[in-house]
């Protein structure tokens, strides 16, 4: 036997790498950040830390009798750390999240040392395009989630950033540290403040396309602010991306729940917001 | 070594677990291996497009789902071109789900769908028959009976006919269709049901209606397939709320030969999987040689067959 052949036999052929799993994590915090969002640390295992910034995790939350959840619930991957070999850190993933129903508050039942199931990671992620310098994230709400890992791709990629974060008040402005620590100017606006208006948002964005600073634009959380930003990008001739939610059921691309409709090849298209989504190109959602 | 194949109106099955219409793609691939499914069963197609139903197209319940999907479908020239494709990149047996308007529709879909890619044809009847005011044809006997014949007719692939639970005469129904020439039954699709939100007074669903599955519905069709299974001499492929091992063994105890699973991959795509591992090891624990000794060995006295019905 000739040793080509023979290393050939001994090559052990890699189990199927499935792109996806449903990863058992170790709950390692579970806090609120403010009277709203809750901040949810978990160890995981390698497939979860595959994720890219823009996909999502599907997550098993576990009711209660009398307060029972029995889909999964979509979430953003809000942070992501690599296990770390040299200290033996396993690597952790984060949700920052709204109570708002029976499965996310049986997310905010979860305790430090109980197991969680996030399948994932799931649908398309942001991308960046090498040509570009400056972006703008305008995000509202709890959309700051999605496009926080955003930040922290372009700094990777030397992009600058400025990032609008509105929400309804100051103190629930999120990440804002997140934002900052990557270098991003952030400009805060808020409803309380009467600055979160589209009026106020659009003289934003314009001034930072006037400083020649908005290669690209990126949303999530608000549909006002879509509008917003596909009349900006149709004018201006600028692209962008957006983070679209709709409910889901497997969450894979087999039960076509989730569907939204989105213009694409000069067609209207009913589209897998779990699949062909989340994130799609700005222009493309028919937004309401 | 336990035998776990199973025979199904004309098939071979490795195992006798496979994925219910509609609740499965190729895209679970991303998760699982394919290959060690029994059969693999695609979503219902059509003859022509159809964009499905408004959202919200699902709800859940305390211990179920609806959903009004409504069955969109690129046509079934793109499902022969570019779905099929998809399937067969995997081995087990391909069974092509079809649904139509009217019985002429199903002539044409069967016909159409019954290349060699294809090992059996999933007639779903339990879809509304527009000759008949929307009512589906498996919820009477008579409709049942002429549109299998018709199907019959058009196809040698095996055809499987898919009742619906939403029927007060299933015995009627299942002999109908064997009589028409199906060569197995798959009992049963969802159970027509409805969600309202007290708080809007809006319905839940989109589509005002939809289908219940999962585990709430699982009683009713274990029921079914019960009555079924005494009606027929053909295989009963049970399907509804199958959750874990023991489900399946108490749908073939009621007499299926095999099983569908469908809400339960939504909660655990590798349920299937960790079903046909499971089943394999209780039968070796059991000293069963073969799942199939499972097959309607529930323990019914004589004296309590056909005990009149006051529930
Ligand atoms: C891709 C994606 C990423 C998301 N990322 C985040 C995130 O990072 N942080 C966060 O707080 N929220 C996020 N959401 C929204 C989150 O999924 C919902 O808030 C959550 O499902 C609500 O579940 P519930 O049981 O608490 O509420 P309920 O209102 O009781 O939920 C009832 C049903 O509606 C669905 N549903 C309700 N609201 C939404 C929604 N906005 N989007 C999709 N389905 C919904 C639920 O999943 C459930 O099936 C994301 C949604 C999507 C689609
Ligand atoms: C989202 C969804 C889509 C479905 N689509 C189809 C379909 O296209 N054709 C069909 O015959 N049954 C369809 N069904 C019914 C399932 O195949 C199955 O009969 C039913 O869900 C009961 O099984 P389960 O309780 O295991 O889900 C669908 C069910 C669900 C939940
Ligand atoms: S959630 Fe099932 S297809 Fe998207």
């Amino acid at each position: 036997m000739t040793a080509t052949a023979n290393s050939d036999s001994m090559a052990a052929t890699p189990p199927a790498p499935f792109a996806a799993a449903e990863n058992v994590c170790t709950v390692v915090s579970n806090h609120p950040v403010n009277a709203r969002y809750n901040h949810l640390v978990l160890a995981a295992p390698p497939t979860a830390l595959t994720a890219r910034p823009g996909q999502f995790f599907h997550l098993l939350c576990e009711g209660v009798p009398g307060d029972p959840a029995f889909l999964r619930r979509p979430m953003s991957v809000y942070r992501l750390r690599p296990a770390d070999g040299a200290d033996g850190a396993s690597g952790i993933v984060e949700f920052l999240y709204k109570v708002v129903g029976a499965g996310t508050r049986a997310m905010a039942r979860l305790e430090p040392g109980g197991s969680f199931n996030i399948l994932g990671p799931l649908g398309q992620g942001f991308h960046l395009d090498p040509g570009w310098r400056h972006v703008v994230i305008v995000a509202r709400g709890v959309g700051l989630a999605t496009l926080a890992p955003l930040a922290d791709m372009c700094r990777r990629a030397g992009v600058g950033i400025g990032a609008i974060l509105s929400a309804q008040s100051p103190e629930l402005i999120m990440a804002e540290d997140v934002m900052e620590a990557v270098g991003a100017e952030v400009v805060r606006v808020t409803d309380t403040e009467g600055t979160s208006t589209v009026a106020n948002v659009e003289r934003l964005v314009r001034g930072r396309i006037a400083e020649g600073r908005a290669d690209a634009l990126f949303t999530c959380g608000s549909n006002r602010l879509l509008m917003l930003l596909q009349k900006i990008a149709r004018q201006e001739g600028i692209p962008g991306q957006v983070a679209l939610e709709q409910q889901m059921a497997c969450g894979l691309g087999m039960c076509v729940c989730c569907v939204r409709q989105v213009r694409r090849g000069g067609q209207t298209l009913d589209l897998r917001v779990c699949r062909e989504g989340p994130v799609f190109e700005l222009e493309e959602p028919v937004s309401w | 070594m336990v035998d776990l194949s199973v025979q199904l109106g004309g098939l071979t099955l490795a195992n006798p677990i496979m994925p219910a219409s509609g609740t499965f793609s190729p895209d679970i691939a991303d998760v699982i291996d394919p290959n060690r499914l029994g059969a693999l069963v695609t979503k219902s197609t059509t003859l022509g497009f159809r964009a499905g139903n408004p959202t919200p197209r699902v709800s859940e319940t305390a211990d179920g789902m609806l959903n009004s999907i409504g069955l969109p479908s690129q046509g079934i020239d793109a499902f022969i071109g570019e779905v099929i494709p998809k399937y067969r990149r995997f081995t087990p047996p391909l069974v092509a789900s079809v649904s139509a308007d009217t019985p002429d529709e199903f002539v044409t879909i069967c016909e159409k769908v019954s290349i060699p890619a294809v090992d059996a044809i999933e007639v779903n009847i339990s879809c509304p028959n527009l000759e008949e005011g929307g009512r589906a044809y498996a919820m009477r006997a008579e409709s049942t009976l002429s549109v299998m014949r018709r199907v019959r007719a058009c196809s040698d692939k095996p055809l499987w006919a898919k009742l619906t639970p939403n029927t007060g005469e299933i015995a009627n129904v299942a002999r109908a269709a064997e009589e028409g020439g199906a060569d197995a039954l798959v009992v049963a699709n969802t159970v027509l049901a409805m969600a309202i939100d007290t708080e809007t007074r809006r319905p839940r669903l989109g589509n005002v209606m939809g289908g219940l599955s999962g585990p709430a519905i699982k009683p009713i069709v274990v029921g079914m397939v019960y009555q079924s299974a005494k009606a027929v001499g053909i295989p009963v492929i049970g399907c509804g709320g199958i959750m874990g091992t023991d489900d399946v063994v108490e749908y073939m105890l009621a007499g299926a030969a095999a099983v569908q699973v469908g809400t339960k991959t939504f909660l655990n795509p590798t349920a299937m999987l960790t079903i046909i591992e499971e089943l394999e090891a209780l039968c070796a624990a059991k000293g069963i040689n073969s799942v199939s000794e499972f097959t309607g060995a529930v323990v019914v006295e004589p004296e309590e067959e056909g005990l009149p019905l006051f529930a």
